[in-house]
């Protein structure tokens, strides 16, 4: 076994006081470096093991790889403009993206959203969520082994994909929700396109719940794997999935609903044990629970206006510019200069896949934000990897990276 | 034995050097799975079902850069994986392929800031730019196909 001094650890051994225990500075236990380049460190995420043969005695994460400065970038655009950059932060999610940076805006400003285009946002993000969890149960199985899975779900995700290009234009980055509504009204190929993938998509649920959920593989590397306790979870902030793996009842679409999601019906699953094996049994519910929103929000989806119609904040529709001169001159305000919110701060938080996602919007009353700041799920989970990985065996590791389902564009933004 | 019984005796073949290990490298170029950002995303559906960048074969992509002579750069190239991003660029051994996926890796895309590289040609040798955010599989696929016929034109003087 090497120590820290044998091994070829380029970095000060000063920073790594505090991180390590005594055990590794005498040689006794072994530092490794686990990414950024790795397969299943999903990205670009840097771990530092301090490993005891092949059991875990401290986890380090190191983030910050992927740190692409989208906030400070927030403070040069203006609000309209901004909703372009909050696609590619957690860039599985993008819609939910969107979703939290409407919403702040909407509060900032108090605009109004109409009902067609609340609904429509529901069913757009519960699309994305199906998207992500697929994207999720993927590479997951893949980590962990099964390589087949990553196949069925890539075939299924195309199909969500299709129907995102066809009402935005772009496949991933849609940036369809816009301050005051959406960017335009759904095609009328879309109703249909949905209800083909609503009587598709169960079936291949049930076919991957075949290859896993009593696969005994599948369950030996899951079960009791990661063990999360509830005062834990809450304690160190995880939301989403992961919180409710270990049994605590929190979801914001049920305790802060938000772009009527008080409308629809649906479970939120809860897990018992607190394992992987649990968080992979409630995103695999999550999906279905998603469908049933799904079709409720197709069914009663209201007719008109999908943007609302305060000509302050949101653009006139290209009809009216031809004979009106207001219209033609609120145009004009809001490409070249922007609109101009009061001053203020608001807080939104929505339900990512991952968990809540928290916009913090400062405005000192100009046409660009005074600052933008991202509550982002996968940093806080990542900050509870290490309490999660403790005395665990390096192989299961990538497991319990997997199960907290972490996107390091989310995490470093 | 099977090919001969059906088509007859095929004789010979006679084809310069340069074109067969030309053809061969392309025909088997492993690409390294090495994913940054979105764009790594469309990499991975590049690879997956409706794509199958197999037809390529190109199924395999290996997780060491030693074992790899195709690096697809996927996503935003930033100040602190650069240095890494490099390294993993001189641990390939030759020969060897760069391909930038996506407006980040190509020029910075929309993120003219303080924490991107605009460009990852500022630190390892492109060969190929595929543009779009993130490019679609086509596209990727279309890039592929660039880089293909790029190596198909290259000289045994040019090797060593």
């Amino acid at each position: 076994m090497t120590g820290i001094r044998d091994s070829a650890w380029e970095g000060d051994l000063e920073q790594l006081k505090g991180l390590v225990s005594e055990r590794a500075l005498t040689g006794e236990t072994m530092v490794l470096n686990m990414g950024p380049q790795h397969p299943s460190t999903h990205g670009v995420l840097r771990l530092i093991l301090e490993l005891d043969g092949e059991t875990i005695v401290n986890c380090t994460p190191d983030v910050g790889y992927l740190h692409t400065g989208i906030e400070k970038t927030f403070e040069s655009k203006r609000y309209e403009q901004a909703v372009v950059l909050t696609d590619r932060m957690d860039y599985l999610n993008p819609l939910g993206n969107n979703l939290a940076y409407c919403l702040a805006v909407e509060k900032l400003t108090e605009l109004d959203v109409p009902p067609r285009a609340q609904y429509l946002r529901v069913l757009l993000a519960e699309l994305t969520r199906i998207n992500s969890h697929l994207v999720w149960l993927g590479t997951h199985a893949l980590d962990i082994g099964a390589m087949s899975v990553f196949l069925y779900c890539f075939r299924e995700r195309e199909k969500v994909l299709d129907i995102f290009e066809m009402v935005a234009g772009q496949r991933m980055m849609a940036t369809y929700f816009r301050p005051g509504g959406l960017w335009r009204d759904v095609p009328e190929e879309f109703e249909p396109a949905v209800r083909d993938f609503l009587d598709y998509f169960p079936a291949k649920i049930d076919d991957y719940e075949k290859l896993l959920t009593e696969n005994p593989l599948w369950r030996d590397r899951t079960q009791g794997i990661g063990y999360l306790s509830a005062d834990d979870a809450v304690r160190l902030g995880c939301t989403g999935p992961t919180l409710r793996g270990s049994g605590v009842n929190w979801d914001i679409r049920k305790a802060i609903p938000y772009s009527s999601y008080d409308h629809f019906e649906f479970d939120v699953p809860l897990g018992q044990h607190g394992d992987v094996y649990d968080r992979y049994l409630i995103r695999i519910e999550e999906m279905r629970q998603s469908l049933r929103i799904v079709r409720q929000a197709l069914d009663n989806l209201p007719s008109g206006p999908v943007r609302s119609n305060n000509r302050k904040y949101v653009p006139p529709p290209r009809s009216e510019i031809g004979h009106s001169m207001e219209a033609l001159i609120h145009h004009f305000k809001l490409w070249t200069e922007g609109f101009r919110p009061p001053e203020g701060e608001v807080y939104v938080r929505v339900e990512s896949p991952r968990g809540e996602l928290g916009c913090f919007l400062a405005s000192d009353g100009s046409p660009r934000p005074w600052r933008v700041h991202f509550r982002t799920p996968s940093f806080i989970h990542l900050s509870a990897l290490p309490h999660m990985a403790k005395g665990h065996m390096i192989a299961d590791l990538v497991g319990i990276v997997g199960s907290i389902d972490i996107v390091l564009g989310d995490c470093d933004r | 034995m099977g090919l001969t019984s059906k088509l007859g005796e095929m004789g010979v073949i006679t084809v310069r050097l340069e074109d067969a290990v030309n053809w061969a490298r392309t025909r088997a170029m492993w690409p390294m799975l090495f994913g940054l950002a979105c764009c790594a995303i469309e990499m991975m559906s590049t690879q997956a079902s409706l794509y199958d960048l197999s037809r390529f074969g190109m199924e395999l992509m290996r997780p060491s850069p030693r074992q790899s002579d195709l690096m697809i750069v996927a996503g935003r190239v930033t100040r602190k994986m650069a240095p890494v991003l490099r390294q993993l660029y001189d641990q390939m051994p030759e020969p060897k392929w760069v391909l930038s996926m996506g407006d980040c890796a190509s020029c910075g895309g929309v993120f003219n800031n303080y924490a991107v590289v605009q460009g990852v040609d500022e630190i390892v040798p492109v060969d190929v730019y595929v543009a779009g955010c993130p490019p679609r599989p086509e596209q990727l696929i279309h890039g592929i196909m660039m880089l293909h016929e790029r190596v198909k034109q290259e000289h045994i003087s040019d090797w060593a």
